[in-house]
């Protein structure tokens, strides 16, 4: 064999799983894609930046970016503090807690999307008591943030437990034997060692929250240039057979997510090597 | 804690508390913290969790169980529901499939380019489901690259059920892959290979070895390929045209019931499917708890 593809084995199947695993790949997926990228590329390039650059899809840009990064740090802190009270305390309900986490994993997004409205609408349960603060939730950019928070809640979570319950606890001891503060050990010991997971986490949930649509179209109201989302526009697009409008901004969505792609699997290599 | 009481217990009791409380001051926070970060955690977790999920029951059963089962049979609802229960027939199976014979060619052999190939599977997860929608409008739609082709021999993609097909067994693709992978990585290849050594063909080690090693990990990976099939909203509502009675998946009857401010039976067809998300965890969580005591046992 002047090229082996594979090292040699016993097991058989080779060619015929990773042939079909290639196939449906390239069929449902890398064709699929491709396309999109062609049609993007036969626009002039006139015509590809007025439609990206349009002020529409600009500030929709901006809240699609700023409210995802709100969110996801808004679960940086929450996702932190709940894994490290699910890993380290004990108390009544823990487990029905810890399997609630996954729930906007689960959900489908449309009916969070209907449920949060209806929960901080200026008349829901929530939203109500805020409503006295004059804090409004529904319809406001706000809002967008609070989907994008419940969409991404159980990245950062599930990422840093089991680094947690992983932990060695005899660093800590040694370094409260060697006369460090609790504050000074989980801030110069504990912390450092969640990093790489915490970062993993928080990346996840940007990029989750950059293209959800479902659960923020209800809460958002979609009001031009304040609180529309940009996969929200190349839906509108799409809907009035705009297809080089929606094909640009597409476009620019995939190369975010290629990009974002690129990024959470560096820090996973970089967290996998940090933890093995 | 229980560590801690044994190590101090044959201390004399005075030098026993004042110990205890120097070591649990050392390594544990003071009890007043913990209770503080609990109840931010669960207040948190109420907030975005538990509470929208309350609403969601809560307004499908306000008016009564009798105006709930009005609003799951009706005609228009009941399309729905079976249109979601087609997809899923269909879709479900396929990725099944692919996962299995992807996880088998990726953990049981080594070749080149396949951490490019995992990252492919990864891919439908980065991608945004408007986005995913959109590219299928785009290779098939009307005035995308086929759409001339397809009109010509009458084939109905984009706005039919083939559409919708097909950006859902897009958007489940990764699920039944991503939990084998790991898995069947994890267990190896030995068995495998001392079973057809021992004379059993490439099929009966399948499902006589690697099929009973892989099947909660399967069984997972269907369950939450299921709900997002079942769940998929963005790139259906790309494809779907929202024909009533036709082309509607119960998320999309579900906006189209809201923006009709039936609400009611908005969060009545939505108890649906918050049900199925309640059924998803708590199977994960009987899968992960199992897998747990399987463990113990295996080490003591």
């Amino acid at each position: 064999m002047a090229f082996a593809l594979r090292k040699p084995g016993v097991l058989p199947g080779f060619g015929i799983t990773l042939g079909f695993t290639v196939f449906y790949l390239g069929f449902i997926l890398l064709i699929p894609i491709a396309g999109l990228l062609l049609y993007t590329a036969q626009m002039s390039w006139d015509d590809f930046w007025r439609a990206v650059s349009d002020r529409q899809v600009v500030a929709s840009y901006k809240l699609s970016f700023g409210a995802s990064l709100i969110a996801a740090l808004i679960n940086l802190v929450f996702g932190a503090l709940v894994a490290w009270v699910l890993v380290r305390y004990e108390f009544f309900g823990k487990r029905v807690v810890d399997a609630l986490v996954d729930l906007p994993f689960a959900m489908p997004t449309a009916v969070a999307g209907i449920a949060l409205v209806t929960l901080y609408a200026s008349t829901g349960w929530v939203g109500q008591y805020l409503d006295i603060y004059g804090i409004r939730i529904a319809y406001t950019q706000l809002g967008v943030i609070v989907a994008l928070t419940y969409i991404g809640l159980p990245f950062v979570v599930r990422t840093v437990q089991p680094v947690l319950e992983d932990l060695d606890r005899e660093v800590e001891e040694a370094s409260a034997i060697m006369g460090a503060s609790r504050l000074t050990t989980i801030r110069r010991v504990i912390l450092p060692a969640l990093i790489p997971a915490l970062l993993t986490g928080f990346a996840l949930a940007f990029a989750r929250a950059v293209g959800e649509y479902g659960s923020v179209i209800f809460i958002s109201g979609n009001l031009p240039f304040r609180t529309e989302i940009t996969p929200l526009l190349i839906v509108a697009k799409a809907e009035q057979f705009d297809y080089p409008g929606a094909a640009a901004i597409g476009t620019v969505m995939l190369i975010a997510a290629f990009v974002l792609l690129l990024i959470i699997n560096g820090l996973q290599w970089w967290a996998s090597r940090r933890y093995r | 804690m229980n560590t801690t009481a044994s190590t101090i217990d044959a201390v004399t009791p005075a030098a026993h508390a004042e110990t205890a409380a120097t070591w649990r001051r050392a390594t544990e926070e003071p009890a007043w913290l913990r209770r503080l970060l609990i109840a931010i955690a669960l207040i948190f977790l109420s907030l975005f969790l538990l509470l929208p999920l309350s609403v969601v029951l809560y307004s499908a059963f306000e008016q009564g169980l009798r105006v709930w089962a009005e609003a799951i049979t009706e005609p228009d609802a009941a399309a729905a529901i079976r249109l979601t229960l087609l997809v899923v027939a269909i879709v479900v199976p396929i990725n099944l499939v692919f996962g299995v014979v992807a996880a088998w060619a990726i953990a049981k052999f080594e070749f080149r380019g396949k951490s490019i190939l995992i990252t492919l599977i990864d891919l439908p997860f980065a991608i945004s489901p408007v986005v995913v929608g959109l590219i299928f409008v785009i290779l098939l739609g009307s005035q995308g690259w086929l759409g001339p082709w397809l009109a010509e021999h009458d084939v109905r993609i984009i706005f039919a059920v083939p559409g919708i097909l097909l950006v859902i067994a897009f958007g489940t693709l990764p699920f039944v892959a991503r939990e084998l992978i790991p898995l069947m990585q994890q267990q190896g290849k030995e068995e495998e290979e001392s079973s057809l050594t021992l004379g059993a063909n490439g099929w009966q080690t399948f499902w006589r070895v690697t099929l009973p090693n892989i099947k909660w990990g399967l069984l997972y990976g269907v369950i939450l390929c299921n709900a997002r099939a079942m769940g998929e909203f963005g790139a259906v509502a790309v494809v779907s045209g929202r024909i009533r009675g036709e082309t509607n998946t119960m998320p999309l009857h579900i906006e189209v019931l809201y923006n009709e401010y039936m609400f009611t039976a908005a969060f009545a067809v939505s108890s649906l499917l918050a049900g199925l998300a309640i059924v998803t965890i708590a199977a994960k969580s009987l899968i992960e708890w199992r897998d747990q005591r399987i463990r113990h046992h295996g080490q003591s």
